[in-house]
Parts: structure tokens; sequence; C-alpha cells
């Protein structure tokens, strides 16, 4: 494998870490809404934004990459293939988000609320200034955690046809016929983004572990 | 926009893809026992006292859990028939789907087992009961009940995760829609229905190792 080829797989790289900025950024931003919406209180929004996450997490990421990618399409949204994976990968995220940080405002104790409430707190007040801060802190390590499920996930646009860091693999390797050596490397490129994160994730969960003891 | 929705090549379709949904069950199903003999073995190499053994277990589980699944069936794919055994798609994505899940397995598996304490085993071993006993009966199946809900998590995942397998085309539901997708252009009926297919196979799943875990794990805690 040339200078090249190993480019070439750099110009994927760029793409797969594009895709997963945008995916988590947008991700957390609806799963911020998933998670208040969750923990409403209102019964029958709840019910609703429980079916939004079990559907997401009951089905698999390259279906949801499908249906999204040729659903925008049918309703008349003209989009590169990217952008919709970047939907498709958006709605994903926020739905597993959701849930983490569902149980992590859930997590904080129940005192917490009951004294803002005394405190006559307001809603935003109450959730901005005493329950996300703690929630948040509590589902760092799970969020990192799918950050890096996230990741892995963007390879999968590679089946959708978009060229990322796999489907870049892919052409390399049909070009070179050296599939071991090619995958070899795109699979280590992957490593090296995702095993800082695992580190960091598992030192955070220690260290709350710790500190909670 | 005139499009009008069309499911017809899919009920045409329909019979297929219900065969196509035994395909995912075997993967699936094939790719859970396979993953729970490397979680297990994984484990007790993981806790062997031959330290070089040790990393191995530690460097497979990173390296597995650290790329995505796609980049992992290729290689398998591609690497098999270099080491001489040819196999057909559908195997090779059970041997995938098996490392795939070992890896966690060995992770979640390893978690249960810390959580036994120790003089639960010493306990086993002065009533007379040898190693393996101690380790089957003693520290194994308390270990699983204990993290039998990860475990069962985890298991749907791979469930949801065979849909990859199509990559390879292996025999699988989504490998079948794609068929019919290509050949009637009704890509997002084709995908919508398989979607719901997805969500009843997840449910059974659940509802299988809910069914398991009662018929297992039901003996009392204390």
């Amino acid at each position: 494998m040339g200078r090249d080829e190993f480019l070439f797989l750099l110009i994927g790289l760029k793409w797969t870490v594009a895709l997963s900025a945008i995916g988590f950024v947008c991700g957390c931003l609806a799963g911020l809404v998933i998670a208040l919406l969750r923990t409403s209180g209102m019964r029958p929004i709840e019910r609703a934004t429980a079916g939004y996450i079990a559907l997401f997490q009951g089905t698999p990421l390259l279906m949801q990459l499908f249906v999204v990618y040729y659903g925008l399409a049918l309703i008349g949204i003209k989009m590169d293939a990217w952008a919709a994976v970047a939907v498709g990968l958006t709605l994903h995220a926020s739905a597993y988000l959701g849930e983490i940080w569902r149980g992590g405002i859930e997590a904080v104790p129940r005192g917490q609320t009951e004294a803002s409430k005394a405190l006559a707190l307001s809603y935003s007040s109450r959730m901005k200034d005493v329950l996300l801060p703690q929630a948040l802190r509590i589902s760092l390590p799970a969020t990192i955690g799918f950050l890096v499920q996230l990741i892995k996930g963007t390879s999968l646009a590679s089946i959708v046809g978009f060229t990322e860091l796999t489907r870049a693999g892919n052409i390399i390797s049909n070009q070179i016929f050296q599939p071991l050596t090619v995958f070899g490397i795109v699979g280590m490129l992957y490593f090296i983004m995702c095993c800082p994160l695992t580190i960091y994730g598992a030192y955070l969960e220690r260290k709350f572990a710790a500190s909670a003891r | 926009m005139n499009y009008t929705l069309d499911f017809t090549p899919v009920i045409e379709g329909l019979p297929s893809l219900l065969t196509a949904c035994l395909g995912t069950f075997t993967l699936a199903i094939c790719g859970m026992l396979l993953a729970t003999v490397i979680g297990i073995g994984g484990v007790v190499l993981r806790q062997s006292k031959i330290a070089p053994l040790r990393w191995l277990v530690i460097v497979f589980v990173e390296l597995i859990r650290n790329t995505p699944f796609l980049v992992q069936i290729f290689f398998i794919y591609f690497a098999l028939p270099l080491t001489g055994i040819r196999l057909d798609p559908t195997p090779t994505a059970i041997i995938a789907l098996g490392i795939n899940g070992g890896a966690y397995a060995i992770e979640i598996i390893r978690g249960g087992v810390q959580s036994i304490s120790k003089g639960q085993m010493e306990a086993g071993l002065a009533l007379g009961l040898h190693k393996g006993q101690v380790f089957r009966l003693i520290i194994l199946k308390p270990a699983l009940r204990a993290i039998f809900p990860s475990l069962t998590s985890q298991f749907v995942l791979l469930t949801l995760t065979t849909s990859i397998a199509s990559a390879i085309s292996a025999y699988e539901l989504t490998s079948v829609s794609q068929r019919i997708e290509s050949d009637s252009f009704r890509s997002f009926e084709v995908y919508f229905t398989v979607t719901i297919f997805y969500l009843v196979i997840s449910w059974l799943m659940m509802r299988l190792f809910a069914l398991f875990s009662a018929r297992y794990f039901a003996y009392p805690v204390k």
C-alpha cells in the first residue's frame, strides 16, 4: 500500500470524524430534549418518548439509516448521502443519549427536586442549576461509551454509499487486492480514535465509583 | 411530489422475508452461543496466573470493542481463506458475531465473577468440592445471574448487529430485504416493514431471555 492509498484513507477518516462530530453534537441537543420530555411528569409525553427510545433501541442502526435515507427522499427533501446519514445518526444518538440522561436525572436524589421546589425555583432554573449538572456528571461515563458506539456506527454509512473510512478501505482493497493490510490499517485508525475515549470513560467511572463510596 | 406508497412488492416478498427472519435468528442464537463460550473462556484466561495470557485477553477485548463490527467482519471474511478455512458467508458471519459478542461478554461476565466474594469460593473448597465444581456452581452461576440483565441487552444488540452481516451477503433479513428492494425499487416500503420485523425480533429475544432467567436463575438469593 502506497502513500496515495493511505492519503485516500485519511480523507475517509476526515469524513468519519465529521459524521461522528455532527451526529454527536446534534444528538446531544436532541437527546437533551428527549431526556427532559421523558422526565417531564406528563404521562402521554413520557409514554411517547419512551416509545421513541424503544423504537431506536429495538431496531438496527443500519435499518434506521435506510429508512431515513429513503424516507427523506420520499417526503421531497433532496439531500446528499452524507446529510441523510447525519440526520439518521442524530436521531439514533438522540434516543440513546435521551435514555442515558433520563437515567442520570432519575439518579439525582429526590430531595434535590423537593428542595429546589421548596425554594420556589422555576422549572428551568431547577433543571439548569440543580438537576442537570449533577445528572450529566453521573452519566458522563455512559455518554462517552455511547460516543465510541457512534464513531463505530458511522462505518455503516459506507453501506448507504457514502465514502467514509470503511468505504475508503473497501475501495482501496478492491484496487490493490490486499484486504488484510487495508482493513488492518482501517481498524487501527478506528482504534486510535476510540481507545483513548474508552480509557477515559473507564477512568471516570472508577473515579465516580470511588467518590460515591 | 406525487409518490404513492405501494406495499405490493413487500406483500409478495412476505414469505421470503419471514423465512429470512429464521436466518437472522440462526445467526443471532449461534453467535450468542459462541460469544458465551468465548466470554467464559476469556474470563478464565483473564484470571490466569500466567501474565501473557491475561494480556492477550485484554488486548483482544480492547481491539474488538474499539473497532466497528463492519471492519471486523470484512477482516475475518478475507482472513479466514488465508488460513486455509473456506466457509460460506453465513458461518463466517456467525464467527464474526461470536468474536464481537464474546469480547463484550468477557467484560460483562468478569464484572459478575469479581462481585462474588472470596469467602464463598473458600467455603466451597472447604466443603470438599473440587476446583471445577467450585467454578461452575459457586462462581459462574451466581455471577451469570448477577450480570444477566447486562448480558441480555448486549445479546439483543448482537441480534440487531446481525443486519451488518448483509455486507458479506450472509443469509438473513437485511440481505433478503435488499434483494427485494433492488428488484422493486420500493426502498422505503421494504425497509420500513423490515424495521418493524426487527422490532418484533428484538422484543421476542427479550422475552426469551426473561423466560430463560426465570427457568435457571429463580432460586432464592439468601
